[in-house]
């Protein structure tokens, strides 16, 4: 036993200093490994079959020829597959969407729909044998086209209510001197992590050991483990590095298929998703119809607000894009209305996909504005200053921080506001026409419920464990630094290891709640390490470990209105003859609280701004009305921003905090993207006078909208 | 006479000889990634189309994924477990890792292995779809950020890390050829008015 001699007082802070990520050189080297990577003795691969049928029910599959194909071990179905349960409520509060519960009837919902998987010795033998299992079916009649007014829209709840209603709205813009009622409408979109979905599934001594890509083992552990019926303590998820998620890697098809063939097999499988299956089974962002209708006085401040918007379901889950609930948080009206509504379509389930709801839902709010700013002769950012509200418009909570009006003020600082000339369509150089735009932006701060666990060890060195995922957030890195700062050590005494469940339940990579979650539960679990040690513990040869539980701290928050803000500026340049859009310039600037790595951080503010450049001028699933499916579901088909489409673009913060968390923490996973896609198409409209209401401005959008066509 | 559907093959790779069997479907990607545990050359889209599983061969940029392992026998394969000097990482690679050229990592080792290859293709003259003079007697243009952007394009980066990946080449395109070009290095300070 040694005395432990580990902490210093004068100690440099580490949170607020830029630090290189600390599996930086494991992936600038290739060591780095991914899901698919880690290597098995006695390794098979799965290969998904999916429905050629949009609609309709499977009728046989010829599967004998299959088996006789070399090295096939297995093909799973509907009629030999283990049953699945479904009747329960997961970790988030939900039930599980069917599309992960597959091989359990022979119904088919929409075009891709695993029907069955072929396990053989290599990933060549599988690939073929999948693609000679012939499948009959019985084709039903399918629809999939989404519109404002189609009669199947309904209500629905999601994280939030469908419906707020106050005041007379009717009778509010009746009486207001500029009204906007305007329509606007997003595609499909889908995130596309450059790895694309693979696990690998074995029975270890009476375990279930599953290697994955996701973003939260937890989560995904008890999925399995609900699923398939299982003790808790029997189901062992790890996913060490994951190679982007952006809401699409949660529990889906393949764990749950490389589970049972495991579990027939007794050895390891593999199922890895290909690219094109991919559009089919990792999720996606429903398409949006948004009509809103603003009503303002004259000096520009609101009396009536309504936003509506309609998106698409499957038929077998209801998942509600709520893209109307950004209005309950950004402006206030004596009349305030919003609705999400959701269409059930012959299409795969949507699921969360960065900056769900606040991502199309701002850039039809913020679009609105603008129109609103024009109608009113208001410059656009005055026009949101007048209209900041006191408290929350629908909640009437007090915001826990809200300075967008700093946002504002150093952004149109930067950005060179002020030598704005507001006129539309007058800046010209060559065939190049040239504008600028703003746009606001606001995304929910939250917390979810985490434990860690610290040890310190004699040699002076310590150990984080936490279930935490490090999506390319930085959060490995993060962490660290929080730890450090926690121990008043230097970074490079601490070690953080994540990504297994057998650390104890965390919250998950998603709703911007990652960092801020899991550096709660370390900070708790690193500060009460320290006083120990400061108390003079001796430490064993194992080390001295602290656990830590934030659940009943996270449960303790008060109610307030807690979000990030952030103020979006972009200039384009539109060339008359082609109609390419090209940004030139963006800039945003955040109020997102403690900012903990500036370095990590400017990289994932910049991250969302990218892709509000991509859904701005790029991203469209278009769904094809006879297949049923998405036409070129590839990377070649489905555009996203590539290093020619990002020029030099900024992001900066502002000094901000949550004074209810540890370390002030609000979360920037997804406020980068809100309001980015309406500060493109906002300066647009300034460089041609034109305004495009559809995303993404396509050339022959732009073209079309020049030569006179009524609807861009 | 029976089909043959695989050979023995010899490949290779970071100056090492690897000799093995594979089905002739299978893909130098595959083959790196399943047969030879290289596994720093990444597969996104197994179609050519997002750059993640760029390797370099013979010394030039291409895409692991549309090249057969046994079209790929007698070529100088080199991947990006081959690029650092031992311990001594590749100016490109410190680039990457000092300006935080990336985020998940997924795409890096082909930015990575493209960045170096795209290098040497400027150094040796070549010119770009957004190079102004391309008469040979031009010799290399300036490498810009947009000369960069442009060369770049075939690799994906889906976190959106393209501006520190820009700042990262240009650095490590200076330490090359040892003049740099300030527009580049300063991720475009003559285009940026912000």
């Amino acid at each position: 036993m040694s005395t432990a001699t580990t902490t210093t007082s004068a100690h440099a802070p580490s949170v607020g200093t830029g630090h290189t990520r600390v599996e930086g050189r494991d992936k600038v080297t290739g060591a780095a490994r991914y899901a698919a990577e880690v290597p098995f003795a006695g390794l098979a691969h799965g290969w998904l079959v999916l429905s050629t049928i949009a609609r309709g029910r499977i009728r046989s599959l010829d599967t004998e020829p299959v088996l006789a194909m070399p090295g096939v071990l297995a093909v799973l179905d509907h009629r030999n597959a283990p049953h699945l349960n479904t009747d329960y409520t997961g970790l988030m509060g939900l039930r599980p969407d069917p599309t992960c519960a597959v091989f359990q009837h022979d119904r088919v919902p929409h075009l891709g729909w695993p029907v069955a998987l072929v396990v053989a010795e290599t990933s060549e033998q599988a690939r073929e044998a999948a693609e000679t299992l012939v499948v009959h079916y019985e084709q039903e009649p399918h629809h999939v086209e989404l519109s404002g007014d189609h009669p199947d829209a309904h209500p629905v709840d999601g994280h939030e209510p469908a419906v707020t209603e106050k005041g007379d709205l009717d009778a509010r813009l009746a009486s207001s001197a500029f009204v906007v009622d305007a329509e606007y409408t997003t595609p499909e979109e889908h995130h596309n992590p450059m790895e694309p979905h693979a696990a690998t599934a074995r029975w270890d001594d009476g375990r279930l050991e599953v290697t994955d890509s996701n973003q939260g083992v937890t989560w995904v552990a008890g999925e399995l483990q609900n699923l398939f019926s299982l003790d808790p303590a029997s189901v062992r998820v790890r996913s060490e590095h994951v190679g982007g998620g952006f809401g699409s890697k949660g529990v889906r098809a393949h764990q749950v298929a490389a589970v049972m063939a495991a579990t027939l097999l007794q050895r390891p499988v593999r199922v890895a998703l290909t690219r094109r299956q991919m559009f089919a089974l990792a999720g996606h962002r429903s398409p949006t119809v948004q009509r809103v209708r603003l009503g303002a006085d004259a000096d520009g401040r609101l009396r009536a607000l309504e936003h509506r918007s309609v998106s698409r379901t499957s038929t077998v889950y209801e998942f509600v894009e709520p893209s109307a609930g950004v209005a309950r948080v950004m402006y206030d009206a004596d009349a305030h209305h919003t609705a999400n509504h959701v269409v059930p379509l012959d299409v795969p389930s949507p699921t969360w996909m960065r900056a769900p709801g606040e991502a199309p839902g701002s850039f039809a709010l913020e679009a609105a504005l603008d129109e609103l700013a024009e109608k009113c002769g208001i410059d656009p950012i005055e026009l949101r200053l007048r209209n900041e509200p006191e408290t929350g418009p629908v909640s009437g909570l007090p915001f826990a921080g809200r300075d967008l009006a700093a946002c504002f003020r150093e952004g149109a600082r930067r950005f060179g506001w002020a030598d704005r000339d507001s006129r539309p369509g007058v800046r010209r150089e060559g065939r190049w026409l040239l504008g600028t735009g703003t746009a606001a932006a606001s995304f929910p701060a939250g917390a979810q419920p985490s434990t860690a666990s610290a040890t310190a060890h004699p040699d002076g060195t310590f150990t984080i464990r936490i279930s935490a995922a490090d999506i390319g957030t930085g959060a490995r890195t993060a962490l660290t630094l929080i730890a450090a700062d926690a121990l008043q050590v230097p970074p490079e005494r601490i070690r953080v290891r994540i990504g297994d469940s057998d650390f104890g339940p965390a919250g998950i990579a998603g709703g911007s709640m990652g960092t801020r979650s899991w550096s709660w539960a370390v900070k708790a679990a690193a500060g009460e390490l320290r006083e120990r040690l400061a108390l003079g513990a001796g430490l064993p040869a194992q080390g001295l470990t602290v656990r830590s539980d934030t659940t009943e701290a996270v449960e303790a928050l008060g109610p307030a209105e807690r979000h990030s803000y952030g103020a979006q500026f972009a200039e384009v340049a539109v060339d008359v003859t082609t109609g390419e859009v090209r940004v030139r310039r963006m800039l945003g600037i955040f109020a997102a609280g403690r900012i903990v790595n500036p370095l990590t951080a400017r990289n994932q503010l910049l991250g969302g701004m990218v892709w509000g450049i991509s859904m701005a001028l790029h991203e469209e699933a278009a769904r094809d009305r006879a297949s049923g499916g998405v036409v070129g579901a590839d990377l070649a088909g489905y555009h996203v921003a590539t290093h020619a489409d990002v020029p030099r673009i900024e992001a900066g913060w502002i000094e901000d905090t949550d004074p209810d968390d540890p370390v002030g923490i609000k979360g920037i996973g997804e406020i980068g993207v809100v309001g980015a896609a309406a500060a493109v198409a906002n300066a647009v409209w300034h460089a041609t006078g034109v305004r495009h209401r559809s995303l993404p401005i396509r050339p022959d959008r732009v073209l079309a909208a020049a030569a006179g066509a009524p609807d861009a | 006479m029976a089909l043959s559907t695989s050979s023995v093959i010899t490949l290779k790779i970071n100056g090492e000889k690897h000799t093995l069997p594979v089905d002739h479907r299978t893909t130098l990607l595959d083959a790196l990634r399943e047969r030879l545990d290289l596994t720093g050359t990444k597969k996104g889209c197994d179609q050519g189309q997002c750059g993640a599983c760029t390797v370099l061969l013979d010394g030039r940029r291409a895409v692991a994924c549309l090249q057969l392992a046994v079209a790929a026998e007698g070529r100088e394969i080199t991947t990006i477990e081959g690029v650092a000097d031992g311990e001594r990482l590749h100016p490109v690679q410190q680039a990457f890792l000092d300006l935080d050229g990336f985020q998940c990592g997924y795409c890096t080792p082909g930015q990575i292995c493209s960045a170096i290859g795209m290098i040497q293709e400027h150094a040796a003259g070549w010119p770009s779809a957004v190079t102004e003079d391309v008469r040979p007697q031009a010799g290399p243009p300036p490498l810009t950020a947009d000369e960069i952007r442009e060369r770049m394009s075939g690799n994906l980066c889906r976190c959106g890390a393209y501006v520190a990946i820009v700042e990262a080449v240009a650095r490590a395109a200076e330490a090359h050829t040892g003049e740099g070009h300030e527009d580049a290095a300063t991720g475009g300070a003559k285009e940026a008015v912000i």
